[in-house]
């Protein structure tokens, strides 16, 4: 398959290493790996903290880029929903027809990376190595809009050497919320302190997740606290076969 | 207008709940009872198979009844009417106040009993009561905790859930000059039950809120645990209902979706104790003269707008409120308002104008959690969103909105995600300006101004030196040869 890489401002922006991730197991797969360059950013940022005119150009410039595309793959399940849950609403915000049709005509074409890799090509074994105990932060965009349910754990059990430790409250948020985390510093870091507490519960020595913007988080505070437990996004396990941690 | 919101006061949410946040008594009370109510809610939504279809037919009701509530409402009221009940309708909360008081006054009472009603702290009924020479007393236990604790409540359903039993002990021993009382539920409970039964034979006018008002016979339904709402429903001889002009549903038999999802999501019970469904006055039995107050304060508006109508799909269920994780951390008080929660978060700000809920809608991390439990299927975060948009229109309307450093931040970034040129520029920007943040260690570790709110708990990872869009140039120019090199450097619009 010809897939196009949609990496999401900022993990182009703060995490390279989580989109180079995506081309190695895409390309040990087989498919051949396109990068728009004018792609920049799906709009949930603007769209999520009320910025809702500005979001639209954004949102119109993501389905331009990609109009003609086979496949599009996004390392992050909240860029995903954003299109999934938004875009149209946006369009008819707008009042732009076009815009409406072009989303329909596209979002069927477009996957997160773990649910493309299971849901689409119905692969579960990537040839990973990863000799390491790790535990998994599910998401919220993940498991209540995209539903992802146990496709990421899937792919971890299959990682040759990775112990997969289980984590108390998966269901809740880490607090992070984009510009909530600033608005709303003081709630969020609350919610943040309980969130670091049960990843250090687990005695992982590494924590994942499908979406960076919460390992951002999550690392944020695992950092300040001078914790040993690192944080990397599933693309990086699902790449490694069996160097460093 | 409506009248003052005198007992809630106007601090915004982040002020608010940084002061919650320092009461580790109340975060460990409200973590420990939404995690009970939490846990059994799901054990009785996950024995049901049909809860998803429940939770449709419960939306598809309360949406068709939203669509049609002047029909409705007027259908209630003649129904109402001829079983001998009347209906008042009251326009806000002074009017509905107005209403009440008078019918007290024509009775010549003194005190009043009351079913919990949050439709009644919504218009500070009982403040208003109090002003006019009138008591008022709470009988379901969260309430009269809250009344004796001269306190607010922080829930809609377990109003006193921010306190902890050793602190309802001190509440009744001083309050009900009780030295003596032990903490044991049952102590507490007797006390409250001796305190109240006298009051439930003297006192002959009630008052309460409503479930739900059914159109098609004029009924009038109370769902409770206690027994308490069954005494004032039947002892008194005036009962006076307040209910908001959106609890109506069209039909009796809907009450077969609304009494299956309402005390599942709302206590975790399959069944309510009490359910109390009843139409006007009957010789004889119960109250001989009834009314029920028709309130709009603010609701109407909220109708019109056809992105956040669902608000008023709501029927006070609270599983929102036990699902989120702000709230777990905040409790109630710090959303200022007798509806607190994620529900709260949109309601408030809407029946009360946008100027003092301006940062309720940003009072969530959108995490979905409200939305996944709603037992009417809110999408909550939708309508957050939606009314956040309102309160940047807002910002944006002034010099000094325009001026803000957000909307100055926004402009930007959206300048910079309209084309790949300028976005790669900004990103060469940040890797250039983070210098004089970035630590030793390679983190950032304090920020200025507002983003000073992320370093205050957290590190931040510099920017690498390298983009992946570089990356990729890198590769693609190394990958296609010295001849094409040019062709390979990275973007322009």
């Amino acid at each position: 398959m010809r897939i196009s890489l949609f990496i999401t401002c900022y993990n182009d922006t703060l995490f390279p290493e989580t989109g180079k991730a995506v081309v190695r197991v895409l390309e040990r797969l087989g498919h051949t790996i396109e990068f728009r360059k004018e792609q920049t950013c799906c709009g949930q940022m603007h769209w999520n903290t009320g910025y809702l005119k500005e979001a639209v150009p954004i949102i119109r410039h993501f389905v331009d880029v990609y109009r003609d595309a086979e496949l599009v793959v996004a390392p992050s399940s909240s860029c995903i929903s954003m299109m999934r849950d938004h875009y149209l609403k946006a369009a008819e915000m707008a009042g732009d027809t076009k815009l409406a049709e072009d989303v329909t005509a596209l979002l069927p074409r477009v996957y997160e990376f773990t649910e493309l890799l299971v849901k689409k090509m119905r692969v579960e074994d990537v040839g990973a190595t990863f000799p390491h105990k790790v535990t998994l932060h599910t998401s919220c965009h993940s498991q209540r809009s995209l539903h992802l349910g146990d496709i990421p754990v899937r792919l971890l059990n299959k990682v040759r050497g990775l112990e997969l430790l289980p984590i108390e409250n998966p269901q809740e948020c880490c607090g992070f919320g984009g510009t909530f985390s600033i608005k709303n510093a003081d709630v969020s870091s609350a919610m943040l302190a309980e969130k670091v507490r049960t990843v250090l519960n687990t005695r992982a020595e590494v924590c994942t997740a499908v979406d960076n913007s919460c390992l951002m988080h999550i690392y944020g505070s695992l950092h300040r606290q001078r914790t040993l437990v690192r944080t990397a996004h599933i693309a990086e396990i699902l790449a490694s076969t069996g160097g460093q941690a | 207008m409506s009248a003052p919101q005198s007992y809630w006061s106007n601090r915004s949410f982040p002020e608010a709940a940084k002061e919650l946040l320092a009461d580790s008594q109340i975060r460990r009370n409200v973590r420990h009872a939404t995690d009970v109510i939490q846990a059994k809610r799901n054990r009785v939504v996950g024995e049901l198979p049909d809860w998803e279809a429940l939770r449709e037919a419960g939306s598809a009701i309360r949406a068709h009844a939203l669509e049609h509530l002047d029909e409705y409402l007027i259908e209630f009221e003649r129904n109402c009417t001829r079983a001998g009940g009347t209906v008042h309708w009251a326009r806000d909360a002074a009017e509905a106040n107005r209403i009440i008081l008078a019918l007290i006054q024509s009775h010549q009472a003194k005190e009043v009993i009351k079913i919990k009603t949050m439709t009644s702290e919504e218009i500070g009924l009982n403040r208003h009561l109090e002003a006019n020479g009138i008591r008022p007393h709470e009988t379901d236990l969260a309430e009269l905790i809250v009344q004796l604790g001269h306190d607010k409540p922080s829930h809609f359903v377990v109003p006193a859930l921010h306190k902890n039993r050793q602190q309802v002990r001190e509440i009744f021993q001083r309050e009900l000059q009780l030295p003596e009382l032990g903490d044991k539920p049952e102590d507490l409970c007797a006390a409250a039950r001796a305190y109240l039964r006298e009051k439930y034979l003297r006192i002959k006018v009630a008052v309460s809120g409503a479930n739900f008002l059914v159109a098609e016979n004029g009924a009038v339904c109370i769902v409770e645990s206690e027994g308490n709402g069954r005494m004032c429903l039947t002892l008194p001889d005036v009962l006076i209902s307040l209910v908001g002009i959106e609890k109506v549903i069209p039909r009796f038999r809907d009450l077969e979706v609304m009494l299956q999802t309402l005390p599942r999501s709302a206590t975790g019970e399959r069944m309510n104790p009490y359910n109390s469904i009843w139409t006007g006055v009957h010789e004889g039995d119960g109250p001989k003269e009834f009314h029920v107050i028709l309130l709009d304060n603010g609701r109407s508006p909220i109708l019109r707008e056809a992105e956040a109508r669902q608000t008023l799909k709501c029927i006070r269920c609270a599983a929102c409120l036990n699902a989120c994780p702000v709230y777990h951390q905040t409790g109630g008080h710090a959303y200022e308002s007798v509806y607190p929660g994620p529900i709260g978060a949109i309601l408030t700000p809407q029946l009360h104008s946008m100027e003092q809920g301006r940062t309720l809608p940003y009072a969530s991390s959108l995490c979905g959690a409200c939305y996944e439990v709603c037992p009417v299927k809110i999408n909550i975060p939708e309508v957050l969103i939606h009314l956040r948009g309102k309160v940047v229109e807002q910002d944006q309307s002034t010099l000094g909105g325009k001026l803000g450093a957000w909307n100055i931040g926004m402009q930007a970034a959206g300048f910079a995600m309209g084309g790949a040129g300028r976005f790669t520029l900004a990103q060469h920007m940040g890797q250039l300006a983070q210098k004089m943040f970035v630590s030793k260690n390679g983190f950032i570790e304090h920020l200025p101004f507002m983003l000073s709110g992320w370093t205050q708990t957290r590190d931040l990872k510099a920017l690498p030196q390298q983009t992946f869009r570089d990356w990729w140039a890198q590769r693609e120019s190394a990958a296609s040869g010295p001849g094409k090199a040019e062709k390979g450097n990275h973007d322009g619009e």
